[in-house]
């Protein structure tokens, strides 16, 4: 993922006594402040709270209710009706069937895959044109609240998230306590404003590895704060369960947005840049206004797009209003295009680019650690590991025996698993792990990892599909240049 | 690589089941059932199998047309490559002959029954979509795969095929069945 999804602080319910005065960038949600500081109070409780796996995803709500009333109806608002039925609904499944979505199971939902409207390609093509929304509600929308946030962040991560700054957000990976440098999920934490004085991030991650992250979590939250000297340094998570989260992506987005986007708050898009949010609000038509949503620029396409976090009763009628600036401009897409638009933008996909046994530096997402950031006693799990990888073997260091890297096929497309040989002797040197027609390029594109040597673009090597080796070039991604907005270039 | 049918039927989340497999209902009972298109064999048969391949034998049991079902086309989106066999190859029902390939998924096409490859659609390598356009066509400028010569052995594998009404309603099935 990589999905610069990032947004909102639980801002539903609440301009009653709030006033999104000028820009609502500061706008801490009141209730989410006087939950976090009673939390913090009665640690117990705490630690119980950020215990929500799956299972619990039902049952946490009723922890919620003893701390904070206002957000059990969050928890589980689309869910199935039937309880036998295993995958859970975002609060946008009536309008994808009113769209003719097709609907597929995905990371524990049900989940449009594509729409009656346009074949994966041409929603693909779509997208790079004009605009499409993306329903990612399925994403696990999770705010970490405490004096000790970025500190345990900065233990779980090799991001800096003490030196971010609020609403700026980095993408980063979740890495093995075992100290094996080993990733757990990739994610994108945004740093919201101080609430009562503690810290507090909001972090997006994948919907396939839910189970195995809220596990995570819930055991590190556990040891940190029962740690000799986290007394003031204690940390609370909490899921925004039910939550919506809508993709904006495409070159189109910033006008489409633009337009529904409340201006009394004189929000200019033009100054809000790549890995950077806000909270605004946007008009849903007739009078309404919605909540402040955070808006976080960025997204999984390499496209200039948006990610707005919504809550579960307004996410129908934001993505609406979007829906409103009509079909030349935006339509839905579903999974099929989100899966090859991140690939032409070299993007990773958690489960098959990622996975337990990768590192950052194998990964090639070296550039998501800091400077300060890459000695071995940085203080990060798998820091030691990871510090060495960092230095190739030329230089002292371990180098890595195996990285990611992008490459070209001819002929038939390499999917995953389709094996990289070398063009000398036909021995193994790689595998693919993701892959699939360029509809942007017209060639076929994959990614995958390769042995430390064959690494460097313009290398020639062969893979293999159906059993023929088929000629392809190491090349550089993104093999579609990313479009992201950094402002209007000095004059 | 997953043949068309488990292509079709895969749990994988982005494969090409979930375009069938949706909670959308489709209109697929209304698979083409007059063959308007056919330009040889005025007498030949069409079979489908389970996988989605069809198979024309022409009336004197000697060769046959090889493609696959617009059922499966329209399944698989927009195709943008298709793997074609090799003129000559001796193959028994089942085993793969080529491969048709969209943006989200790639399925094997398998032969139908047991036969020899005679001739292969070169168009569709150039041309892909034709495959989209025209499946079920077995004249010049359409969709079809290859051209096979048939032997004893191979007429026999034609019984266990389904015939248009058959395979019409077993895709209807196939598409009710979420």
């Amino acid at each position: 993922m990589h999905n610069a999804l990032r947004s909102a602080t639980p801002a539903s319910a609440l301009r009653s006594a709030w006033r999104s005065s000028s820009l609502s960038l500061s706008l801490s949600s009141p209730h989410t402040a006087h939950r976090a500081t009673a939390v913090l109070l009665s640690q117990r409780r705490a630690l119980s709270l950020s215990q929500s796996s799956r299972p619990q995803r039902n049952a946490a709500s009723h922890q919620q209710l003893h701390a904070a009333p206002l957000f059990s109806q969050q928890t589980r608002n689309a869910s199935s009706s039937s309880p036998s039925e295993a995958l859970d609904k975002t609060p946008l499944y009536d309008l994808h069937l009113a769209h003719g979505a097709k609907m597929v199971p995905f990371g524990g939902f049900h989940m449009p895959v594509l729409y009656s409207s346009l074949s994966v390609s041409a929603s693909h093509v779509f997208t790079r044109e004009h605009c499409s929304i993306f329903d990612v509600s399925h994403m696990v929308q999770r705010l970490f609240t405490g004096a000790g946030a970025a500190a345990f962040l900065q233990r779980v991560t090799p991001s800096g998230a003490e030196g971010l700054e609020a609403h700026r957000s980095t993408l980063s990976t979740l890495l093995h306590a075992d100290s094996s440098g080993g990733i757990v999920d990739d994610t994108i934490i945004t740093r919201l404003p101080d609430i009562h004085g503690c810290a507090q991030f909001y972090v997006v991650t994948n919907a396939a590895c839910r189970d195995k992250d809220d596990a995570y979590f819930a055991a590190e939250m556990d040891k940190w704060n029962a740690e000799a000297g986290h007394g003031a340094l204690q940390v609370v998570q909490e899921q925004l369960g039910g939550w919506g989260l809508v993709a904006l992506q495409g070159p189109e987005s910033e006008a489409v947005l633009d337009h529904i986007l409340d201006h009394t708050a004189k929000t200019d898009l033009k100054k809000l840049l790549f890995g950077q949010s806000i909270y605004s609000q946007v008009k849903l038509g007739g009078m309404r206004v919605s909540s402040p949503l955070l808006i976080s620029r960025g997204g999984y396409t390499g496209e200039d797009g948006f990610e707005i976090s919504i809550p579960a009763s307004e996410t129908v009628a934001v993505t609406e209003a979007l829906l409103a600036a009509g079909p030349e401009k935006v339509q839905l897409a579903g999974l099929g295009a989100r899966d090859s638009l991140r690939l032409e933008a070299g993007m990773c996909l958690y489960g098959h680019d990622l996975n337990d046994a990768t590192t950052p530096v194998e990964a090639g997402l070296s550039w998501i650690i800091p400077k300060e950031r890459r000695s071995a006693d940085a203080g990060f799990y798998g820091a030691d590991v990871i510090a060495k990888q960092l230095t190739p073997k030329s230089k002292g260091g371990s180098g890595v025996q195996t990285r990611r890297i992008g490459l070209i096929v001819e002929g038939a497309p390499a999917r995953e698993g389709a094996e990289i040989v070398s063009r000398a002797d036909a021995a193994k040197i790689g595998t693919v792990t993701s892959g699939c027609p360029s509809p942007t390029l017209g060639k076929n594109i994959a990614m995958g990892y390769i042995q430390d040597g064959f690494h460097k673009a313009g290398t020639e090597v062969d893979v293999l599909v159906r059993g023929r080796p088929r000629k392809a070039v190491v090349t550089k991604m993104p093999f579609v240049p990313t479009k992201y907005w950094k402002g209007i270039a000095p004059a | 690589m997953a043949s068309i049918a488990r292509c079709l039927r895969s749990a994988r989340p982005l494969g090409l089941s979930s375009l069938v497999k949706s909670s959308v209902a489709r209109p697929i009972a209304n698979v083409r059932i007059a063959r308007s298109f056919s330009a040889t064999s005025t007498n030949a048969i069409r079979k489908y199998t389970k996988e989605h391949e069809w198979i024309d034998l022409s009336a004197d049991n000697k060769t046959g047309v090889i493609g696959i079902s617009e059922y499966a086309a329209k399944a698989l989106g927009d195709v943008v490559f298709v793997e074609l066999p090799e003129s000559g190859t001796k193959v028994k029902a089942g085993d793969a002959i080529g491969a048709v390939e969209s943006v989200k998924s790639a399925a094997d096409i398998n032969a139908p029954i047991s036969c020899k490859i005679t001739a292969v659609n070169a168009l569709l390598e150039e041309k892909p979509g034709t495959i989209n356009q025209v499946p079920e066509d077995d004249s010049h400028g359409g969709g079809w795969i290859a051209k096979v010569q048939v032997d004893e052995e191979g007429v026999k594998d034609l019984e266990a095929l389904m015939d248009v009404e058959a395979y019409a309603e077993f895709t209807a099935a196939e598409g009710e069945d979420h």
